[in-house]
């Protein structure tokens, strides 16, 4: 059977694995390469990369780290962060990584993923998503934030979410869901769908969103930002409609086990690869 | 000395990795006298079934291919390496296979309602008793990512399936002909033990 596949997500700042709460209070914790070796053996299904700091530094993500980590790593991953070109997605996927993650460059100039998945295939085309609730007296930012997307902002806050850019620094005012489903339309070949709200929280994916996302485009959708128990990853795929579930400092800080989250998602009827 | 065939064919550095961390030796070639007297040959492939055919014509690497299986050179094709090897693919008609073995290669139902490519893990179902997957067993689970899959003609070259609406015949073997629909370069430690096996053929 096809399963649903347990992510873990590895923050990484200059070579290093760090993870902050809510994207910043970064803590020092490991050597990328070691860490996703040792997921490896734990069970994960894939490692996610991001280069945090590429993002918001404007620097380019580090392709050293796409090919030490092809050296000990035999699962599929995923680098992200500071993607800007399809040279850079050429430069990541040479080293041996399996997909690229692209986010802020892809809200401003959306051809991008048009780009990267005429000329590689969308299955390496990941186009993460930082969305956040609109909240009570929600205030939508200039009309001209950016002006080459052209996707719906949204126009009535109550029940929406926007998508953000640089690393969640920036609301650009458009509707999370008509970018996912022009991501799709475009060649997206995943969305990496991350909740600021829950980012960091341990409260629970936000189903909602997940489930919003998920059931308007037919491309796979990683849920991410909330987990802090085994029944939050259930709940993200069996009400939030998510393919895969991704965690960072839960698994990290070893708070839990991948094992321990697939035996219990398996307990609820969930194909996991155990 | 293991030949990795360049063509070309995207995400080579992963096998080659995979064989480095076996302690095999290996060299990326597409000079035919390195890949006829290689120990063993590997096929690769990620793209589309037309274009990797076309690679091969354009680098003259048809003949030689022909050659090292006549001579009993273990051979074997990941992913689309595996596809080229039988006849013709749906993915492009027009376009002839290497056509090693008898069979075709064919798209998947989306009448199932699977999401096409699947990308991800599936167990493998039906494994026999073979050399390539040699402490193998059903219900181990392997990295696919793939739209189209082969259809064996000869149902004892088929050692290994798996289920994706359509059962897929996703595991190879016919004398020194090998070949794995999945990545097992990608399929963590039952991958690596895959690559074992042939690199111990």
């Amino acid at each position: 059977m096809h399963t649903i596949r347990v992510i873990p997500c590895l923050d990484v700042d200059n070579g290093r694995v760090v993870k902050g709460i809510n994207f910043v209070d970064l803590k020092d914790a490991g050597d990328p390469v070691e860490v996703a070796s040792a997921y490896d053996m734990a069970g994960a299904d894939e490692v996610v990369f991001l280069d945090i700091t590429a993002s918001s530094d404007e620097r380019k993500t580090a392709v050293k780290l796409a090919s030490d980590v092809a050296e000990k790593l035999f699962i599929p991953y995923t680098v992200g962060g500071g993607i800007r070109s399809v040279e850079d997605f050429r430069n990541i996927l040479r080293e041996g990584a399996d997909k690229v993650a692209v986010n802020s460059a892809a809200i401003l100039r959306p051809s991008l993923i048009s780009e990267a998945s005429e000329k590689f295939g969308s299955q390496c085309v990941v186009v993460a998503i930082d969305a956040k609730r609109c909240a009570e007296g929600y205030k939508a930012p200039d009309e001209n934030m950016v002006p080459d997307n052209d996707t719906a902002r949204v126009t009535d806050p109550s029940g929406k979410w926007t998508i953000y850019l640089k690393g969640g620094r920036v609301d650009t005012g458009i509707d999370a869901v008509e970018w996912a489903k022009r991501a799709e339309a475009l060649g997206a070949g995943e969305i990496l769908l991350t909740s600021m709200d829950r980012d960091g929280t341990k409260a629970g994916f936000d189903i909602e969103l997940t489930r919003a996302i998920a059931d308007s485009v037919n491309i796979p959708v990683i849920a991410s930002g909330g987990a802090g128990k085994c029944e939050h990853f259930a709940e993200a795929v069996t009400e939030g409609h998510a393919d895969a579930v991704l965690a960072a400092s839960l698994f990290h800080y070893k708070e839990l086990e991948i094992s321990e989250v697939k035996r219990y998602m398996q307990e609820q009827g969930i194909e996991v690869r155990l | 000395m293991i030949a990795i065939i360049d063509y070309d064919a995207g995400n080579i550095r992963s096998v080659e990795k995979a064989l480095a961390s076996l302690g095999a030796e290996y060299k990326l070639t597409r000079e035919s006298a390195e890949i006829a007297d290689a120990d063993k040959v590997i096929l690769p492939g990620v793209g589309a079934f037309g274009d990797a055919m076309s690679k091969l014509n354009e680098y003259n690497l048809i003949d030689v291919i022909h050659k090292v299986i006549k001579k009993g050179t273990p051979f074997l094709g990941i992913c689309l390496g595996l596809q080229v090897m039988f006849e013709d693919s749906e993915e492009s008609p027009e376009v002839k296979g290497l056509g090693l073995l008898p069979g075709h290669v064919v798209r998947f139902d989306p009448s199932y309602g699977l999401k096409i490519p699947q990308i991800g893990w599936n167990s493998l179902v039906d494994v026999k008793k073979c050399r390539l997957l040699k402490n193998i067993y059903s219900g181990s689970y392997v990295y696919f990512v793939h739209s189209y899959y082969v259809k064996a003609s000869d149902r004892n070259d088929v050692v290994a399936n798996a289920l994706y609406g359509n059962m897929a015949d996703v595991a190879i073997e016919h004398d020194n002909l090998f070949g794995c629909q999945f990545h097992p370069e990608k399929s963590s430690s039952i991958g690596i033990k895959i690559l074992n096996n042939f690199v111990n053929l």
